[in-house]
């Protein structure tokens, strides 16, 4: 069983998932910023790996990509600062990104130089279902990572379905079909996340895209197993003072 | 791998070879899906292809000549053609392609259209396809390039078009294209996004050539009629993503014996770390939703390139041209933007035609081809060069 698995096994509801940028806010807070995130109360992290050009990104994300980028970030970098992370961390991490960098560097390298560090799984938003299907989906389960894809309002339920069966470890439910960071009202969204609990589907399901307070988590977890905080983090980072005493407030505010 | 019977063609996945492919976010899957389940049949149903002849012609201005332009046949000895889309409606061969994307989505239901643009020559294709159909149009354009390009913003704005600068990264073209695919993301269901070249998740490629291919099919013919030939033995043109190129090669991609000359922009060099030579400089990778050559650091960020010419100025190239380039169907030549500027004035008063820097490039390496006096070359004249007039007299 995957550390993911094995988190949905012990906790089916309220999973609370923050996304936080490899690198920011400077080159060297990567593991700093986990290390807070897990003791502020997060179940999962997901690791942005910075990339210049974040389509499925917001401005709030895509701005701190291009700031760690100009800190200097870059995959070997990452594989170096997460090295000794499993002996402060607990919580399964999943890192995020797009091929273009993991192509360069070698994908199977990659998958391998992942799950060697103790990484868990990958969400790669433009890695499409064919290309998995045919190429990459093979090494990434010889690593043994989990593989999440995303689902949004607009995807049918029979694509959820195939969607659901080639994922491993959660389904990403998009909140709605946009850009992270874009604000919507909550409730029309309430249906959608309906639709797929009464799926049933196999993997639990997290909801992702305008989580940002208490309000909205709890929203969320009505409907799914948990649910993610990227920009709202992100944002709170750019002003912080201190990520441990940052983390645990903006944690704090939304989990009680 | 499959094997190619045709350079024409993608195949069912959109791949040109080991280019191409529709590598976008869940997001846009629905979007993409149904362009690419419906574009085929849309494009060629009866009442859709009168309709696009007819605004071909009696809109644009199509046929554009092809001109014998001697006093260059005879500095190069051989026989020159210019494909005249200098001539179309807007200054260029952009509009071929916004013509039959405003009909599609139209055919879609779509009541909104996006689309990004570098030198503003797409931008103002699209504003004026969407002033034709009244629909509304909004476009992305590098706070960059917005400068520099002033008298194609006010064009656009002229005709009621949104221009939106794009600030995030280098704040040119490339950026324009995230920040059209990002709104595309944000509006999936009442907006098309109207992509400039044959860039983009298939089927775009495939699609936007073929909207070109207008180029190439009235170049045959017309090459018959003056020649008693229809098939040159070059077809020169510039690439910036690559349609005009894509369009003037089309209907010679399986002549073997046609000359497929490309040519990209060099910038001040191909190696001076200032150029925008994708396929010289560029590795596989994927960018705005394909597999192709892009220009990219050790660890895979994408680089910004440099050209004197804004349409040139993209650090990808369409997934036809990397196959072309890789398989060696095509050749591939640069300019540099001193060459491209030299050129220009040269045609200027040679030929009495003021081309556009973009299509200045394609000019600059007619001295390299070692032509031949039984030679016939077509090169595409892609654009006119009003838009580029400060450049031009900043080099007077
Ligand atoms: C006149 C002209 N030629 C060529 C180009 C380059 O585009 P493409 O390579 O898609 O033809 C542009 C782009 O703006 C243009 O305006």
């Amino acid at each position: 069983m995957s550390r993911i698995q094995q988190l949905f096994a012990e906790k089916k509801q309220q999973v609370l998932n923050v996304y936080c940028t490899a690198g920011y806010p400077e080159l060297n807070s990567t593991v700093t910023v986990m290390k807070a995130l897990q003791d502020a109360g997060a179940n999962l992290i997901e690791l942005g790996m910075p990339y210049s050009d974040p389509l499925a990104d917001g401005p709030v994300i895509q701005a701190s990509s291009s700031r760690a980028l100009t800190n200097g970030m870059t995959l070997a970098t990452l594989f170096t600062q997460l090295k000794d992370f499993r002996k402060t961390i607990r919580v399964p991490v999943i890192l995020m990104g797009y091929m273009n960098p993991i192509l360069q560097y070698g994908f199977e390298k990659f998958c391998a130089d992942a799950a060697a560090v103790g990484v868990d799984g990958l969400i790669l938003p433009d890695l499409p279902e064919f290309e998995f299907e045919t190429e990459y989906g093979a090494i990434i389960r010889k690593y043994g990572l989990d593989f999440i894809f995303l689902v949004t309002p607009e995807t049918s339920e029979e694509r959820v379905r195939k969607l659901d069966e080639l994922s491993s470890g959660f389904l990403y439910a998009v909140s709605s079909s946009a850009t992270t960071g874009k604000e919507k009202d909550f409730s029309a969204v309430e249906l959608y996340l309906q639709r797929l609990q009464s799926m049933q589907l196999r993997n639990p399901v997290l909801v992702g895209f305008g989580i940002k307070d208490k309000e909205t988590f709890q929203s969320a977890c009505k409907y799914a197993n948990g649910a993610i905080i990227g920009t709202a983090y992100i944002k709170m980072l750019e002003n912080a003072t201190d990520i441990e005493t940052a983390t645990r407030q903006f944690l704090g505010e939304v989990l009680n | 791998m499959t094997a190619t019977k045709t350079y024409q063609q993608p195949n069912e996945q959109g791949y040109y070879g080991q280019f191409g492919g529709a590598y976008i976010p869940e997001m846009l899957h629905r979007n993409v899906e149904e362009l690419k389940a419906r574009y085929l049949d849309i494009m060629y149903e009866p009442s859709f292809q009168k309709e696009f002849r007819l605004l071909l012609k009696d809109y644009v201005g199509r046929p554009t000549p092809l001109f014998l332009a001697e006093r260059l046949s005879k500095e190069f000895n051989s026989s020159i053609y210019l494909k005249r889309e200098d001539l179309c409606h807007t200054g260029a061969h952009k509009i071929n392609n916004t013509i039959g994307q405003i009909l599609l989505a139209r055919k879609l239901g779509k009541t909104r259209i996006i689309a990004e643009t570098g030198a503003g020559q797409h931008g103002v294709a699209t504003a004026t396809v969407c002033a034709l159909k009244g629909m509304e149009c909004i476009v992305y354009m590098g706070e960059k390039d917005i400068e520099r390009q002033a008298p194609n913003v006010a064009r656009m704005k002229m005709l009621g078009a949104k221009v939106v600068p794009a600030t995030s990264g280098s704040k040119t073209l490339k950026d324009a294209t995230n920040e059209a695919i990002r709104d595309w993301i944000n509006n999936p269901a009442d907006t098309h996004y109207i992509i400039g070249s044959v860039v983009g998740p298939h089927p775009y490629p495939d699609m936007v050539a073929r909207f070109q291919s207008v180029i190439s099919e009235e170049t045959r013919w017309q090459l018959q009629e003056k020649t008693g030939n229809e098939l040159p033995t070059h077809v020169v043109a510039c690439v910036g993503g690559g349609s005009n190129a894509a369009g003037a090669f089309y209907h010679f991609l399986d002549e073997l014996s046609v000359q497929l000359v490309a040519v990209e922009a060099a910038g001040y060099g191909v190696n001076t770390g200032m150029s925008a030579a994708t396929t010289q400089l560029g590795k596989p990778g994927i960018l705005h939703g394909s597999k192709s050559l892009v220009m990219q650091t050790a660890d895979g960020q994408v680089v910004e390139p440099h050209s004197i010419s804004a349409g040139l100025d993209y650090p990808g190239v369409g997934p036809l041209h990397a196959h072309l380039f890789a398989s060696g169907r095509g050749t591939f030549l640069s300019a540099t933007d001193e060459e491209a500027l030299q050129a220009a004035f040269h045609v200027s008063k040679t030929e009495g035609i003021i081309p556009a820097l973009e299509t200045a490039h394609a000019f600059a390496v007619l001295g390299k081809l070692k032509l031949k006096p039984t030679d016939r070359v077509v090169l595409c004249l892609s654009g006119r060069g009003d838009k580029d007039l400060a450049t031009y007299m900043n080099a007077m």
